[in-house]
């Protein structure tokens, strides 16, 4: 199947006075033209970090230390920082959590996305703002020609949302990268933009990696999953799969830990915490909390080996029993 | 008798230009938060209170303990009118009715210890010399699952769990018989939410409270209460023991509120019952049913106002076409 994006190896770490926090490592995945891929995991996991370090906009004291993102065929670690921003915005956009701060206060919203045609497709002002308004349309927005002369401040969290997303697509990008973009709405408008999201995924046919820690989310609109833990990559496996046979120790916690309006389940919390990540220990980082654990996931870090098609779990244990095999 | 009792409450907050419109004669302009709720709590029991943002929940938890003072209703407690009361029997009621906040780090003071912290209420409710105190917080912490180590550390010292176990700590430490909580699991992360949930629980179990506990996480207040009240701008439109709410929700709100829920079930992808745009201002309410620009089903006559009835033992709702 054709990757669009391919993630060999990334790392990001973080220098802080106590030493070195490493807040991605070796993490590997693909994302498909078109698919709807879910990054979950707890606070800490390094979900957003990998997202920023796809965009290459990890902040000192942050930095990348190793790894590949090819994106149609280039690695995008090996640009130049001019033809990374031609990639930024224009082929690969980013939805972030806070859709209120991260649009200019004393802009309109729809002078924002007009810039957007101007910049990137050279669009007359005139031409941009035909399109600002159409891209508002598309997104749900009612009286576009009203909300598109509103500041952020005057606007709901949901329509904020919209704007977001409407400022993300305009440029019709190939990979849009979302992280927790329903975090902090109500149900039900959070209900709406997921809706929107994978409609404007299907139309457009943009790839989407949607990052968030509601596996509720992931059941409702994701293809596939990767799972992550203190900064790992544990598990990846289609929607249904990980729903129905999740492997990694971790994943089977997580899914139990959440309380579910569907059945009648007992609920139960994920042992400890997450683990450190300023110079942690070789190994599994999951080992600590781990039922299963053994002594060689203290000294050796297990490699994503597969297990059944469409699913691949990092886990000592899950291997001992024969349930993986290597690719 | 409940033990909490909430009659016809009501809390506007009025709005600029108040004045001049009432001295025209019109009605003031006012963001009616809560308008007309009523309520009743029995002893031992956990009454769920959902909604989504804005339609009043948090109002009608801050109208009960007094923290915003009432427009109009009754509030009662152990057959003691709240609302009625003077400063000092209402400090005085203060050590019976504790509330836990949402966010578990700006409702702790950053300059006190996790001791002092706990301690505060007891000096401030109870008669308790030093000794007692410092015993009483020992006893609290551990309740809570936190070590006696801890006691000694700042806010600014611990995780976001350990926060909301120290603000649990505090709530409880006056053995009160009702606690308000307000969305005390929103901020938490996955598997902080299952123990604060879990913990809350045996509390209340092994304690005898009583539970007041408004969130807009239906998955939780399914773990946590045995009846749901449900409100949308500003008043109740259902209320049911909780099982029968999640099997039989009648009021279309209720219903929206449920399939908008995601389900962590890849094959429950459902057709929903999609609320049209977003929940009106609370100043411009309109007349009749509040959802009825929104709902799906809205008739005619749901332009007529609407009361809560029981349809059902225990099973209210507000809903014409039920």
């Amino acid at each position: 199947m054709t990757e669009l994006l391919e993630v060999r190896d990334l790392s990001v770490q973080f220098d802080t006075d106590g030493g070195v926090v490493e807040a991605v490592d070796a993490v590997s995945f693909g994302v498909r033209a078109g698919e709807i891929l879910g990054v979950v995991g707890e606070s800490g996991s390094g979900k957003s970090a990998t997202a920023l370090a796809i965009l290459r906009l990890v902040r000192p004291p942050g930095r990348i230390v190793g790894g590949q993102v090819r994106f149609e065929g280039e690695d995008l670690l090996t640009l130049s920082e001019e033809e990374m921003r031609a990639v930024r915005g224009a082929r690969i956009s980013m939805v972030f959590q806070s859709p209120r701060t991260a649009l200019n206060p004393v802009l309109t919203v729809g002078r924002q996305i007009a810039r957007l045609f101007e910049l990137h497709r050279g669009a007359s002002r005139r031409d941009a703002r035909r399109r600002t308004l159409e891209m508002l349309t598309r997104v749900g927005i009612a009286e576009p020609e009203r909300r598109a002369r509103q500041y952020a401040h005057q606007l709901s969290g949901g329509m904020c949302q919209r704007v977001m997303i409407a400022m993300a697509l305009a440029t019709a990008p190939r990979l849009l990268l979302a992280d927790e973009p329903t975090t902090g709405l109500d149900v039900s408008i959070a209900a709406q933009v997921l809706e929107l999201l994978r409609d404007l995924g299907r139309r457009t046919g943009a790839a989407i990696v949607l990052i968030t820690h509601d596996l509720g989310v992931v059941a409702e609109v994701c293809d596939r999953v990767t799972v992550m833990h203190a900064g790992q990559l544990v598990e990846v496996a289609d929607v249904r799969r990980l729903f129905a046979r999740p492997l990694h120790p971790y994943t089977q916690a997580l899914v139990r830990a959440i309380p579910r309006i569907d059945q009648d389940v007992a609920m139960e919390p994920i042992p400890g915490t997450v683990p450190s990540l300023l110079m942690p220990p070789p190994g599994c980082r999951y080992a600590d909390r781990c039922p299963r654990v053994l002594d060689v996931c203290r000294r050796e870090r297990p490699a994503l080996l597969g297990a059944a098609p469409e699913h691949e779990v990092a886990c000592h244990a899950v291997e001992r029993e024969g349930a993986v095999a290597v690719r | 008798m409940p033990l909490l009792s909430v009659e016809g409450l009501v809390k506007h907050f009025p709005l600029s230009g108040a004045w001049l419109a009432r001295l025209r004669g019109r009605p003031a302009p006012a963001v009616r938060a809560v308008d007309g709720v009523s309520l009743a709590v029995a002893g031992g029991e956990t009454l769920g209170l959902v909604g989504e943002s804005g339609c009043g929940k948090s109002t009608v938890a801050r109208t009960i303990l007094r923290l915003v003072e009432p427009t109009a209703g009754r509030v009662t407690f152990d057959d003691v009118e709240l609302t009625g009361l003077g400063a000092e029997p209402l400090r005085r009621r203060r050590r019976d009715v504790q509330m836990v906040f949402q966010d578990p780090t700006a409702s702790l003071n950053p300059r006190l210890s996790v001791r002092r912290t706990v301690e505060e209420p007891l000096r401030r409710h109870t008669a308790l010399a030093a000794g007692q105190r410092r015993e009483r917080v020992a006893e609290v912490l551990g309740q809570v699952g936190l070590g006696s180590e801890l006691a000694g550390r700042f806010p600014h010292e611990l995780s976001g769990g350990q926060r909301q176990r120290v603000n649990i700590a505090r709530a409880i430490a006056t053995w009160p018989r009702l606690v308000v909580l307000d969305e005390p699991t929103s901020a938490l992360d996955v598997s902080l939410r299952a123990k604060v949930i879990l913990l809350l629980d045996e509390l209340r179990a092994t304690l005898g409270m009583t539970y007041l506990f408004i969130s807009h996480d239906l998955a939780t207040v399914k773990y946590l209460a045995g009846r749901v009240a449900v409100m949308y701008l500003g008043t109740i439109v259902e209320e049911a023991p909780t099982r029968e709410l999640f099997a039989r929700p009648l009021h279309p709100y209720t219903k929206a509120l449920l399939s908008a829920q995601p389900v962590p079930d890849p094959d429950a992808r459902r057709q929903r019952l999609v609320l049209a745009g977003e929940v009106p201002s609370p100043i411009d309410i309109p007349a009749g049913c509040r959802l009825r620009g929104r709902c799906p089903l809205a008739q005619p006559v749901c332009a007529q106002p609407v009361t809560l009835r029981e349809v059902a033992p225990g099973h209210r709702v507000a809903c014409h076409l039920v």
